[in-house]
């Protein structure tokens, strides 16, 4: 645990502060098929032999913190002088990647979370009142979107939101508009995503709602039922507060998730409409030049969102275990 | 035509060193572990090698997608878990930067090899690679829907634009025109097409410092914006596979393409009927009255690891010299690539990028710094398209994107 | 008079409940279905550019095969591609990770949630301090210290780092279903003579089984859905299904082979329907052994 949990963080926050050694260059030659050129190349040997000296790089401290690649001071308190008005400023600091990334990633998270465990509880309150026969057929079938391969599943999806797609075209003729396209759009890209957030994670929820009302405790439900209370006042008085450590837990995990949305934005090329925290760590690695520090910097970023995110659930758990004590 | 042409090629280069030949490859002994892409020409090279393990040689491959991100990592350790690494001339820069290929002058000198002398990729004087094939991306047109509008090939971007707009006026297709211009690594190479095209340079003389927000630049993406209102509206979010897809179903007249990825079309096994048959793969546009291509070439080639024993080395600079030999040609393997072998015979697949070459394309450029410019191009350049932001504002994001991913790797 | 009012409601509500139910499973399963008829078709098809009519008569098949229905993705895919070696290999990998991560769970979960100590709180949340972290950039930092000492490329080295990774989720998950279970259950046991591992073992998994079962799925689907670990961590031979469908979608260079992935995806889901039919029998038989002790 120790060697798979604390090291890779100490690794990323170390990796964070520093950045590659100042490059030498040479002027080569370079000959393929196609002739020769003049070209820069790295001096291997020189940039080793500054490696050999200092193996992780030059410290910079917090500097790779606050360029312009993520949290951008300088270029924020820049828009901030020179706004016309507040919704200039807004638009200066989304042309900033880390900004952008943030807005659709806190959009994303506080849209998808509450509705993905409502209907996941909706779900699993009526799948329990299913006949025992259709119960495990119906379970099966609710749990698709999450077991179907994100990966192909989105490229399917992306095919059926095509504005030729069985979906797309039949959104085309319910608002009788020939020209809608999903992907075409930032707002309409976002709502798709949130949707496909929503249709992917809410079988989480709602297994584990339905795996927690099996340990419902039938004598406080049927005392309840004698003293009249209603279904609506049955669900209200006993079975949400037995689910509530769950919710808690879904929430949790959830909103965790939900903070690192990653695969529907490459799912569906939607990268020049959305991104994500994680999205952006990808493009810094997925180059032929990876880049690690501003990869690791994100990292960090995005564990410090999750902590603030997490800090009322969190905040609750902690006094539920001082009760304890 | 293209024979000419290819035999001018190889006329350049060839040499006394396909002489030697070796029994079962000539290994005495050694381990070989190869890492690549995991394309069907690249399968077969992989599989050639193989081929020679045996008596104390063992050969094997790992050829994946995610080879980029694996290549840097496996060849760092002492000794290197891959000794050979099939690159393109993007992939090769990082290896480079890190110093972990070695030169193969040495090898070649000893055991020489069945190869022209213009396969050998020379870094600062020294071989640092072999190639085996060539692409590169080129306009590819329909035959039939250019007649049908009544107009000539187009042989400039300009031209391409009239053509499109006629063949939108006669009702022949609502969106005559495709290309990969999907945010990412593809609309990054579109504009890296034009900007060449333009007559630009991605650098400053002799610096790492962008040279792109320039009139030419604002020419490139201007362009572009012109070509995208011939394309289908979600142009953002299509890549290579969507665009080919369209033109298998017969919406599209006129696009740029791979020519690996062109070439099948040409069978038509899944095309709508008499799209195959009046497919023609061109030649690369001009654009802006300049007469480079707008468009870059690429090769694929072999490198040695430098962490490893020399016996290794030797076995595996044997073995994939064996694996590019010219006798694992057939017609088969001819129609997998554009192979730069000798014993190659063009084929119509690869009429449009031989025309690339003829036409003087730049390579793409083996420059250390390149693929971060490629980077925030890729993440920047959809603001343009999405209608946010003036060119010149695009532009001039692109390049503090690039500058501070430079900044963080010791470039700046 | 107020008996009939009563059922009017239920079965209202009852209708209400199936409608929902129906309308939930055709959003849910639709694209699985429709991705199963397509799996049958050529790829111009099912992923028609014409006209998505085209996906159910499947006019290019009838074409091309002479009947509209083909199995052509799947021979492709099983026979051609040997797709049954990653299927294999999944199969290794998803049953190590179950049962390590649930041991260490359940035996982890069941000690922090009886645990008054403040330091069994902190655990908890440096667990989750790590699962926080993208696993793009946990694979990244993996990569060189794993090439260097020989770990790369083996199915052991995957399966130790998907526990870690999944481990959290884990231990937060069966430590939320422990909660639960109130402390006198193990206490009575415990009076009635049972050491503290015979009331885990006899009194308290029992009554756990649903939440251990919905764990094992949970960790079962990290496990058999990952991509980023898998892809980058794996050799060819010791492939896993996911980056081998991956493998089948082509580059920017190449031509993939689409309908091998969705025969692929399709044939990969058989299995999980025979896991989830099990597994929900296992709920039930769960609830029921609970109920007798309680």
């Amino acid at each position: 645990m120790l060697l798979f949990i604390f090291l890779p963080i100490v690794s990323v926050v170390m990796q964070s502060m520093h950045i590659d050694h100042e490059q030498v260059f040479v002027e080569v030659e370079n000959c393929d098929f196609f002739g020769c050129k003049k070209a820069t190349m790295v001096d291997a040997d020189a940039t080793a032999e500054l490696k050999k000296e200092q193996p992780l790089g030059r410290f910079v401290g917090l500097s790779n913190y606050i360029n312009r690649a993520h949290l951008a001071t300088s270029e924020v308190a820049d828009a901030w002088r020179n706004k016309d008005s507040l919704g200039d400023f807004y638009d200066r600091v989304y042309n900033l990647p880390l900004y952008r990334a943030i807005i659709f990633t806190l959009v994303y998270t506080f849209t998808v979370t509450p509705l993905l465990i409502i209907l996941g509880f909706l779900i699993a309150i009526a799948v329990n009142s299913l006949h025992q026969r259709l119960k495990g057929l119906v379970i099966f079938f609710s749990l698709l979107p999450m077991i179907v391969t994100p990966l192909v599943g989105s490229l399917i999806l992306f095919w059926m939101i095509d504005s030729r797609g069985i979906i797309g075209h039949s959104l085309q003729m319910l608002f009788d508009d020939p020209d809608l396209s999903l992907k075409a759009s930032t707002s309409l890209t976002w709502i798709t995503l949130m949707v496909y957030g929503v249709w992917h994670s809410a079988p989480f929820a709602f297994v584990i709602f339905y795996a927690g009302l099996q340990t419902l405790p039938q004598d406080t439900l049927e005392s309840a039922m004698i003293d009249g209370a209603s279904r609506w006042e049955r669900i209200r008085y006993v079975v949400i507060p037995h689910l509530t450590p769950l919710v808690t837990f879904v929430a949790l995990i959830q909103l965790m998730d939900n903070f690192r949305v990653f695969e529907p934005i490459v799912g569906f090329n939607a990268s020049a409409h959305a991104t994500s925290l994680s999205s952006i760590i990808y493009t810094d690695l997925g180059g032929e030049s990876q880049l690690l520090s501003s990869a690791s910097t994100t990292s960090v970023l995005t564990i410090l969102g999750v902590i603030i995110l997490l800090s009322p659930v969190l905040y609750r758990t902690w006094r539920d275990w001082e009760r304890k004590v | 035509m293209n024979r000419v042409l290819k035999a001018t090629l190889i006329a350049a280069g060839l040499m006394s060193n396909s002489m030697v030949a070796y029994a079962a490859c000539g290994i005495s002994g050694g381990k070989v572990n190869i890492i690549g892409n995991e394309f069907p020409a690249i399968q077969t090279i992989g599989a050639a090698a193989v081929a020679c393990a045996g008596d104390g040689v063992e050969v094997t491959t790992n050829l994946t997608k995610e080879h980029k991100e694996l290549q840097v990592p496996g060849l760092s350790g002492d000794p290197a878990e891959y000794t050979v690494a099939i690159v393109a001339n993007s992939s090769i820069v990082p290896l480079m930067n890190e110093g972990l290929i070695r030169p193969l002058d040495d090898l070649i000198a000893k055991h020489g090899g069945n190869f022209n002398d213009n396969q050998k990729i020379s870094i600062g004087g020294q071989t640092m690679a072999i190639g085996f094939m060539a692409n590169a991306q080129h306009m590819v047109y329909r035959k039939d829907i250019l007649e049908q509008a009544g107009i000539e090939p187009p042989k400039t971007y300009e031209e391409v634009l009239a053509a499109a707009a006629m063949i939108k006026e006669k009702g022949l297709m609502k969106y005559p025109f495709g290309a990969a211009f999907a945010a990412g690594w593809g609309i990054a190479q579109e504009f890296n097409n034009m900007f060449l095209g333009m007559g630009g340079d991605f650098f400053k003389e002799g610096s790492a410092m962008p040279n792109i927000n320039n009139e030419k630049g604002v020419a490139a993406l201007n362009m572009m914006k012109s070509l995208t209102e011939h394309m289908n509206p979600d142009f953002l979010t299509l890549n290579n596979n969507e665009i080919n897809a369209e033109w298998k179903a017969g919406n599209v007249a006129i696009m740029q393409m791979w020519g690996s990825r062109a070439g099948p079309l040409l069978a038509g096994e899944d095309s709508a009927p008499g799209v195959a048959d009046n497919t023609v793969l061109a030649y690369p546009l001009t654009v802006g009255g300049g007469d480079i291509p707008a468009t870059t070439l690429w090769w694929d080639g072999f490198t040695i690891a430098q962490n490893i024993s020399d016996e290794d080395a030797e076995a595996s600079y044997l073995a994939m010299v064996n694996a590019i030999d010219p006798s694992i040609m057939n017609d088969e393997v001819a129609t997998q690539a554009v192979w730069m072998i000798e014993g190659y015979e063009p084929t119509p697949a690869s009429a449009g990028v031989f025309a690339t070459i003829a036409a003087g394309a730049k390579p793409y450029p083996m420059i250390p710094y390149e693929s971060l410019l490629h980077t925030a191009l890729g993440a920047e350049l959809p603001d343009f398209f999405s209608g946010n932001e003036s060119a010149e504002k695009t532009l001039s994001d692109v390049e503090a994107a690039y500058e501070t991913a430079a900044k963080e790797k010791g470039f700046l | 008079m107020t008996s009939t009012v009563v059922e009017n409601k239920s079965i209202k509500l009852r209708l209400f409940t199936s409608c929902f139910i129906a309308l939930w499973l055709l959003v849910a399963a639709f694209p699985f279905f429709w991705t199963f008829w397509g799996s049958f078709k050529v790829e111009l098809d099912f992923f028609s550019k014409e006209n998505w009519m085209n996906a159910i008569t499947g006019i290019r098949t009838l074409r091309e095969h002479g009947t509209a229905f083909t199995i052509e993705g799947y021979e492709g895919a099983w026979v051609q591609e040997e797709f049954w070696k990653a299927v294999i290999n999944t199969a290794l990998v998803c049953l190590f990770v179950v049962c390590t991560s649930l041991t260490i769970g359940t035996l982890g979960a069941y000690a922090l949630s009886r645990s008054g100590f403040r330091y069994a709180f902190w655990l908890l949340i440096i667990a989750l301090v790590f699962r926080a972290m993208p696993p793009i950039t946990l694979v990244a930092g993996y990569l060189l210290p794993f090439f260097e000492w020989g770990l790369w490329g083996k199915l052991s080295t995957t399966i130790v780092v998907l526990v870690a990774i999944n481990q959290p989720f884990t231990l937060w998950m069966l430590h939320s279903f422990f909660q639960k279970i109130p402390k006198d259950l193990d206490e009575s046991a415990m009076v009635d003579g049972c050491t503290h591992f015979q009331a885990f073992r006899y009194v308290i998994l029992p009554v756990m089984w649903p939440g251990v079962i919905t764990t094992g799925l949970f960790s079962f689907l990290l496990a058999y859905n990952d991509f980023a670990v898998t892809a980058m961590l794996l050799s060819k031979e010791n492939q896993t299904m996911v980056p081998k469908i991956a493998g089948f979608l082509g580059t920017t260079q190449t031509e993939g082979n689409v309908m091998f992935a969705v025969a692929a995806v399709v044939s990969a889901t058989a299995p999980l329907f025979v896991l989830v039919m099990f597994f929900q029998r296992q709920i039930v038989s769960g609830l029921t052994a609970g109920a007798v002790k309680g």
